[in-house]
C-alpha cells in the first residue's frame, strides 16, 4: 500500500500564551513545538498498515518553515519511509489553501489511502482533511477511532454524540484520525538514526490567497474567582441555595 | 439585504436541537443585513417532511425538504452534493452548520465543492458591509480569534449551544426536493448507527452536565453520577481521559480537547483534578461546580462553586437535596 499522512508541527498547548505586539499573532518566545497527537495516531495507523501489507511505503507531508523538517524527522523516526516539506514562510489559518497546496502534492502520488489528524488544537478547526479529500475527488471519512482494510476495502467507526457510525468505504480513500485509533509508539534509538539518512524533499507550497484573515487575537476573560462553599456533605444545603437563587440554575 | 441558508442536521425521524440553533443563527444574521431570507434544507429518510413546519417557527421563509428512503443514515456524499448544490444556486451571503460530528464532517466539505473557505465552532456572527466577522476559539479556546471572512458565501459551523433556538415565525414555505446525487450510488456508506445508551440525553445538547473522574474509583461507581443526573432530569452524563481510557466510560463520553467540548447552562466535576487537556472541553460552562477531596486541586481554580469532600460522601446528599428542589418546582 501506498500511504500518506500530512503532519502539523503545534505549540504545546499546557501553557498561558501571550498575544503578540502585532494582536493578531502569538508570542513564540518559549513555547514547546511537537507533532500533533491526532496527526501522531495517524502516522501510527499507516505504519501499522504498513507492517501487515509488504511492500508498503509511507510519505509523511508537512506544509510550513524549515522547523517543520523536526515534525517529519519525527515521524520518519517512528517509520515512515520518506519525507515532503512544502515550504511556506507561515501556516495561514485558513485552511483552504493548506488543503490545496497539499491536494496539489497528494494528486499524483497514486496513494491508496492518504491520513490527516482530526483537527489541529491551534486551529481548534479540522476542516484540512475533509477539505483535500473533496479537492482531491476522493472517498472520506472524518473522525475515526477504528478502520479495518482488506481487498481495497475499508470500514471504519466514527463516534457521534451518544451513538456510532460504522462507515464502509473503498480505496482510494482519505481519512482523518480521531483519538482511541491506536496508541503512537515512541521512536527507538535505531529510528532517530535511521531517519536522518531517509529522503525529504523540499518544495516550495503552492499557496492561494486566503479569504480568512485574522483581526485580532485575545485572551478568554478569566473566570471569577469562585469560591469554596465548605466541606463534606455538610455544604450541601448552601450549595443547592446558591444554585437556586445565585446561578438560577436549579 | 442578503439572504441566508441553513443547513437542518436530522438523525433518523428526528430534528436535533443544532438543526434549530443553524436556523435561529441563520434568522440572525438575515436580520442584520435588513432582512434578507432564511432558506432550510433537512435531509432524511420519508416522514421528516413532518418536521418542516417547525423549522418555520424557528426563521425559516423556505423549508427544501429531501426525503428518501436511504437517507436514515447520514449519506455525506449525498448531503454535501445536494447542501452544496442548493446554496451554489441562492446567491447567499452566509451558510450556516452545527459544530456536531455531523457538521465537522459536512461543511468542509461543502466549502471546499463552493471554493470557498469555513470556520468552525462559531462562538459569536456579526456582518459588516461585504465581510462577515466571527469570533473563534483557537488552541483549545485558551485564545479567542476575530476573523474576517472576506468568501461569498462565508461558510460557518456554530458552536452547539451559544445560540439558543428562538421561536420568530416565517412563512417556513415546503418545498420538496430531490437528492442531488443517488443515494443509492455513493462510494461511502454508513451502514448502521448504533445508538449508545437509547434515548439519554445528549451532552452537547444537555443544560446540565455531570461529568466523572478517577476520583469514583470504578466504573460501578459511575452509578452515583447518573442518579444525580436523572435527580436534575435534565442532565447528561460524561467522563474524563482517564476514565474512558481504563474503559469505565465510552471514548465519545469524553470531555475535553481531544474528546467532546460543551457548554452547558451547569457543569458539575466529580472527582475530577481538572488538567488543562480536559478544562479545554468545559471551561465556557456558564456555572462550575466542582467536589473534590483535594482542596489544591486546579478544578477548584475554574469552579464557581466548590465542596472540598469525599465524592461517596458529597455526591448522594447532594442527589438528594436536588430531588427535593426539584418536587418544589
Ligand atoms: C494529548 C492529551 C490529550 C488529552 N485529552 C484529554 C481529554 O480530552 N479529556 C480529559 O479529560 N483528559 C485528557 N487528557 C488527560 C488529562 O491530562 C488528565 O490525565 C485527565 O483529565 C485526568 O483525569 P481525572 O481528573 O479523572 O483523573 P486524575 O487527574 O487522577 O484526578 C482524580 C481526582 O479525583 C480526586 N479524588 C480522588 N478520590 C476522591 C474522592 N473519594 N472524593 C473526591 N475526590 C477524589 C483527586 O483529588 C484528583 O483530583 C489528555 C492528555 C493528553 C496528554
Ligand atoms: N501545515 C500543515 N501541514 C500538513 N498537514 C496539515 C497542516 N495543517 C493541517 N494539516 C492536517 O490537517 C489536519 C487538520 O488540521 P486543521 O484543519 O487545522 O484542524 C491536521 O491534523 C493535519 O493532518
Amino acid at each position: 500500500m501506498k500511504i500518506a499522512v500530512c503532519v502539523k508541527r503545534v505549540p504545546d498547548m499546557d501553557v498561558r500564551f501571550k498575544i503578540a505586539s502585532d494582536n493578531v499573532s502569538l508570542d513564540e518566545a518559549g513555547l514547546k513545538f511537537d507533532i500533533n497527537d491526532f496527526d501522531s495516531w495517524a502516522v501510527e495507523a499507516a505504519l501499522q498498515l504498513k507492517e501487515k501489507n509488504a511492500g508498503s511505503d509511507v510519505t509523511v507531508i508537512s506544509l510550513g518553515p524549515d522547523v517543520v523538517q523536526e515534525t517529519i524527522r519525527k515521524a520518519l523516526s517512528m517509520g515512515a519511509d520518506r519525507g515532503v516539506q512544502l515550504k511556506a514562510d507561515k501556516v495561514p489559518f485558513d485552511g483552504l489553501p493548506i488543503a490545496k497546496a497539499l491536494a496539489e502534492e497528494l494528486k499524483s502520488g497514486e496513494y491508496d489511502l492518504i491520513l490527516f489528524g482530526k483537527m489541529s488544537p491551534d486551529s481548534s478547526n479540522g476542516v484540512v482533511g475533509p477539505m483535500a479529500a473533496e479537492i482531491l475527488g476522493l472517498p472520506c471519512v472524518t473522525a475515526i477511532s477504528s478502520l479495518e482494510i482488506a481487498n481495497q476495502k475499508g470500514t471504519a467507526k466514527r463516534e457521534l454524540e451518544g451513538a456510532q457510525e460504522i462507515v464502509e468505504f473503498p480505496l482510494p480513500a482519505v481519512l482523518t484520525v480521531d483519538e482511541g485509533l491506536n496508541t503512537a509508539r515512541y521512536p527507538s534509538l535505531k529510528g532517530i538514526m535511521a531517519a536522518k539518512k531517509k529522503p525529504l524533499d523540499v518544495k516550495p507550497a503552492q499557496l492561494p490567497p486566503p479569504q480568512i484573515t485574522v483581526r485580532k487575537l485575545e485572551l478568554p476573560a478569566e473566570r471569577k474567582a469562585g469560591r469554596i462553599v465548605g466541606e463534606g456533605a455538610a455544604a450541601v444545603p448552601e450549595l443547592v441555595k446558591l444554585l437556586q437563587t445565585e446561578a438560577k440554575v436549579l | 439585504m442578503a439572504n441566508v441558508f441553513a443547513f437542518v442536521e436530522s438523525r433518523g425521524p428526528d430534528v436535533r436541537k443544532v438543526g434549530l440553533e443553524a436556523v435561529t443563527a441563520a434568522r440572525m444574521l438575515a436580520d442584520k443585513t435588513g432582512g434578507g431570507q432564511v432558506h432550510a434544507l433537512l435531509l432524511g429518510p420519508p416522514g421528516i417532511s413532518g418536521k418542516a413546519n417547525q423549522i418555520g417557527q424557528y426563521g425559516a421563509d423556505v423549508v427544501v425538504v429531501v426525503e428518501h428512503a436511504d437517507l436514515v443514515n447520514y449519506n455525506p456524499e449525498v448531503a454535501t452534493a445536494t447542501a452544496a448544490e442548493r446554496i451554489k444556486s441562492g446567491g447567499y451571503r452566509a451558510a450556516i452548520f452545527s459544530t456536531s460530528a455531523l457538521g465537522r464532517d459536512l461543511a468542509p466539505r461543502v466549502a471546499a465543492r463552493l471554493g470557498v473557505s469555513v470556520v468552525m465552532d462559531v462562538l459569536s456572527l456579526d456582518v459588516e458591509a461585504d465581510t462577515v466577522v466571527v469570533r473563534h476559539p483557537m488552541n483549545i479556546g485558551k485564545v479567542i480569534a476575530t476573523l474576517a471572512i472576506s468568501a461569498t458565501p462565508a461558510v460557518l459551523g456554530m458552536r452547539p449551544n451559544v445560540i439558543s433556538p428562538a421561536l420568530n415565525a416565517k412563512a417556513g414555505r415546503v418545498e420538496n426536493a430531490r437528492p442531488a446525487i443517488d443515494p443509492s450510488a455513493t462510494r461511502v456508506r454508513v451502514v448502521e448507527t448504533r445508538q449508545g445508551g437509547g434515548g439519554k440525553l445528549d451532552l452537547a445538547e444537555a443544560p446540565v452536565v455531570i461529568a466523572g473522574g478517577r476520583g469514583l474509583k470504578a466504573a460501578e461507581n459511575f452509578k452515583l453520577v447518573e442518579e444525580l443526573a436523572s435527580a436534575f432530569g435534565n442532565a447528561a452524563v460524561g467522563a474524563t481521559r482517564a476514565v474512558t481510557d481504563d474503559g469505565w466510560r465510552p471514548h465519545s463520553d469524553q470531555i475535553g480537547q481531544t474528546g467532546r467540548l460543551v457548554s452547558p447552562e451547569l457543569y458539575i466535576a466529580v472527582g475530577i483534578s481538572g488538567a488543562v487537556q480536559h478544562l479545554a472541553g468545559m471551561r465556557t460552562s456558564k456555572t462550575i461546580v466542582a467536589i473534590n477531596k483535594d482542596k489544591d486541586a486546579p478544578i477548584f481554580k475554574v469552579a464557581d462553586y466548590g465542596i472540598v469532600g469525599d465524592v461517596f460522601e458529597v455526591i448522594p446528599a447532594l442527589t438528594d437535596a436536588v430531588r427535593e428542589a426539584k418536587k418544589h418546582h
